[in-house]
């Protein structure tokens, strides 16, 4: 059994409550924290190495110690619970089974931060969390750990919640700081970064829900004592929200030690791979992330074992390797279509595109069409070259990573899978019947032995 | 200024110096000719505008003096400022040209190229830069897209399909106007201009969306279909106006304007005014004043812009002489027939802005009419 850290007392009845939570051992945290000084926690949680759950992965400790502080003008923590990303749904779980913890790590940080107002931005999908966590931070009023002078320690701070209208973009952290002003959701251009000028024009940090709620973790067990968790610059836990092809699909707490194929197969986690068919391909981080095939999943290219951590997801760089990303496991099996994978993740894309810069605005629109076109068995060779130099002039081109984000999946499709779309390609009319199926993707790969 | 606080930067191995603050671009341009990015959303008069159409990318081999290393990207020169020692490659970069062609593909794509029938021609960004930046061909096959029609009223008219998403008219009627009652609605790639509910714009200074407007999606409607701007000849005029400076220029044809804009730049802007503030001029100038006699005109005006346009202007054009007299050894030509006379299609009373779209021979054709 794995180390839990966050969903450790996620099934305790009614640990949703207050009274539960709190003889559970909760609000401990804040307690600690607020009798140390802001720049302590700051560094405590630099030590633990704690990495952003939202998708980049940049450690949170770093992006606490950008923030700007003028005299006289406050400062905004911004909690990210905008997941819209195919694949993620761990930070729903969480903020419906366990919202305290979200809040007991929010005051922590809004402490170390020096936010006295604190927003929680929550996608408008997830309509009836936002009544669990008003309700959470309601109670959490009552007890004094919210409001006015928390715990006679002088520290003033109120948690807002805000719903979103049901833009994928708006995760973006600068989109939702527009969207937070209440104006429309575009992206801004960097620098300025939020650090510097978010939230009506203060310094803002924007941390994702699961970051936040491990910071709790973080300060009642010590930044080094976290830091033992997990292995190299990937410490702690992450939550995987696993799901496709698998005979258990859930969220799952990892120590981002175990191996992909451990976490797929292992009665503990995904369980296997259901109705007894063969692993295809998985995209192990969300839908943005590259997609791998059953072969470049569980080895690398050097034919070392995966596993489940930042390094060794992303290891091989695009070229073999994919991303860790905010976690968003989706395996897909031996009878699953690439191309129309593919085809439904640039349709995503193309849906949410802002519009505001011309790459992701016309590009996405572009590249959902011709991925219909092979799809429905009317595509040409040439196609496969337009999409990839279509991906490639959008990759990088744009305001924000949205243009990335479209970019990758088809790029790591046509990387991975190119006999698939070429198999649709001359054969159109059996490709509306049949499926490729598994053909090679599964095979050894060869490792290059060097002399 | 003192001389040490200048930024040195070099752009496509010219260096300059220019005062902290400014953007790579603006730096650029004071360098002018091919190592001006081209821009069609910045607009150095709207504050916020700029960073979105991505075709002014830039390759910034040398971050500054104190760090050199290279940016990871491209970036967007109008919104980035520049640093001492920077270095910035251009048209020297491959892959700035190569960003920039799928740039200007992407906002041709679903663009209509009509410019046969579409006002904006010979004086448009786009056909700039797809001439100067572009490839011949497209690779998409796939039918363009296409909007619900709206109506912004008696002056303006809006041709959705041609824009390019610049937010310039969005930026120019929060910041000139009292309110705005236009913007974009729907995201992607079909997100529009529009106002919500049908509605006619009519702030004072609303008219200046036009001068803005790179393409042709705002076009003056007082001026819709009358001419091709390159016949027309641009003159600089001004009036005494409460509302405005007055300042504009006259497009003539003999003694007829057919249209007043505001005077631009080289770079397609509103030139200021001897005050230092930009001349935007009022709609009353602009869709009202469409006689000689209600302006003081001062004399041609020189367009400096590589379009079309440019050919219009008087200046350092030699007057053609009479040859035929010449030729014909001192014969005067004999008119065979006047052509305005016979012609069906020469009938001034038809109104050829009110048609909507382009006129046909139905249109002339007064005996199928009745």
């Amino acid at each position: 059994m794995g180390v839990k850290l966050l969903l450790e007392k996620a099934h305790v009845p009614g640990i949703r409550g207050y009274d539960v939570y709190r003889s559970e051992g909760g609000y401990r945290s804040v307690e600690k924290a607020l009798k140390m000084a802001p720049a302590d926690i700051v560094e405590e949680v630099k030590k633990s190495g704690l990495r952003g759950r939202g998708g980049a992965g940049f450690p949170a400790g770093m992006k606490w110690s950008f923030i700007a502080k003028p005299e006289g003008v406050p400062r905004h923590l911004v909690c990210n619970a905008d997941e819209s990303e195919p694949g993620t749904f761990k930070d729903r779980y969480l903020m419906e089974n366990i919202p305290h913890l979200l809040i007991e790590g929010l005051i922590v940080a809004s402490f170390a931060l020096g936010s006295n107002a604190t927003y929680i931005y929550i996608r408008g999908e997830y309509a009836w969390i936002v009544d669990i966590l008003e309700q959470a931070i309601n109670e959490a009023k009552q007890n004094g750990w919210l409001g006015k002078n928390i715990l006679d320690t002088g520290f003033d701070c109120e948690i807002y919640v805000q719903r979103g209208a049901g833009a994928y973009i708006c995760g973006e952290e600068t989109a939702l700081i527009e969207s937070l002003e209440g104006k429309r959701g575009n992206p801004r251009i960097k620098p300025p970064f939020p650090a510097v000028k978010g939230v009506w024009d203060r310094p803002t940090v924007v941390n994702n829900v699961e970051t936040l709620a491990a910071v709790v973790p973080v300060i009642n067990m010590g930044g080094e004592e976290y830091a033992k968790i997990g292995v190299g610059r990937s410490t702690g836990t992450k939550l995987i929200s696993a799901c496709g092809n698998i005979n258990k699909p859930g969220v799952y707490e990892i120590d981002m030690t175990i191996s992909v194929e451990e976490f797929i197969y292992s009665e503990e986690f995904c369980g296997g791979i259901a109705n007894g068919k063969r692993i295809k391909a998985c995209i192990p981080g969300g839908s943005s992330v590259p997609i791998l095939p059953a072969n470049l999943l569980f080895k690398t290219a050097k034919g070392e074992t995966r596993y489940m951590n930042y390094e060794s997801l992303s290891d091989g760089g695009f070229a073999t390797g994919s991303m860790m990303g905010s976690g968003g496991f989706i395996v897909l099996d031996e009878d699953q279509c690439i191309v129309k994978h593919t085809y439904t993740l640039a349709r995503f894309y193309r849906h949410e595109s802002c519009g505001q810069c011309s790459p992701c605005r016309e590009g996405t629109g572009w590249m959902e069409k011709i991925l219909k076109s092979i799809e429905t068995g009317k595509g040409k060779m040439s196609d496969i070259d337009l999409l990839w130099d279509i991906q490639r002039k959008i990759e990088g081109n744009t305001i924000c990573p949205l243009g990335d984000a479209a970019a990758w999946p088809v790029a790591a499709a046509i990387r991975h899978f190119r006999d698939e779309f070429e198999w649709h390609v001359n054969n159109p009319i059996e490709c509306l019947n049949r499926n490729f199926g598994l053909a090679h993707y599964a095979d050894e790969i060869h490792v290059p032995v060097t002399a | 200024m003192s001389e040490q606080q200048l930024f040195k930067v070099t752009i496509d191995n010219i260096t300059i110096e220019v005062a902290p603050g400014t953007s790579i671009l603006q730096a650029a341009r004071s360098i002018g000719g091919d190592v001006a990015p081209p821009a069609m959303c910045f607009y150095s008069k709207l504050q916020g505008s700029g960073g979105k159409c991505r075709t002014c990318l830039v390759e910034v081999s040398k971050g500054s003096e104190k760090d050199p290393r290279p940016m990871p990207k491209l970036v967007a020169s109008c919104r980035t400022t520049v640093m001492d020692g920077m270095e910035v490659k251009n048209i020297t970069s491959p892959k700035v040209v190569d960003a920039r062609a799928g740039v200007v593909e992407f906002l041709l794509l679903n663009h209509p190229l009509d410019c046969p029938i579409c006002d904006q021609a010979g004086e448009c960004h786009l056909q700039d830069l797809g001439y100067e930046h572009g490839k011949a061909g497209t690779r998409y096959e796939f039918q363009r897209r296409t909007f619900k029609k709206h109506d912004l009223g008696p002056y303006i008219q809006l041709h959705m399909t041609r824009c390019i998403l610049c937010y310039r008219c969005v930026f120019t009627a929060d910041q000139l106007t009292n309110s705005r009652e236009h913007g974009v609605l729907s995201r992607g790639d079909h997100s529009e201009i529009a106002t919500y509910i049908e509605k006619s714009l009519d702030n004072d200074f609303i008219g200046n969306v036009i001068d803005v407007c790179p393409v042709g999606a705002l076009t003056d409607k007082t001026f819709r279909f009358k001419n091709r701007v390159w016949f027309t000849k641009p003159v600089d005029a001004h009036r005494d106006c409460p509302t405005c400076s007055g300042k504009a220029q006259l497009w003539m044809r003999g003694d007829e304007v057919f249209r007043v804009t505001a005077r631009k730049d080289e770079w397609g802007e509103v030139k200021d005014t001897a005050d230092g503030k930009p001349g935007w001029i009022c709609n009353e100038c602009r869709f009202e004043k469409k006689a000689a006699n209600d302006w003081v005109i001062e004399g041609p005006s020189v367009i400096n812009r590589h379009s079309v346009i440019a050919q219009g202007h008087y200046l350092g054009l030699k007057k053609p002489e009479e040859t035929i007299v010449k030729v014909m050894s001192g014969q005067q030509p004999r008119f065979f027939m006047d052509i305005h006379d016979v012609s069906g299609v020469n009938k001034p009373n038809i109104e050829l802005s009110l048609i909507n779209g382009p006129a046909t021979s139905d249109v002339f054709n007064e005996t199928k009419k009745d």
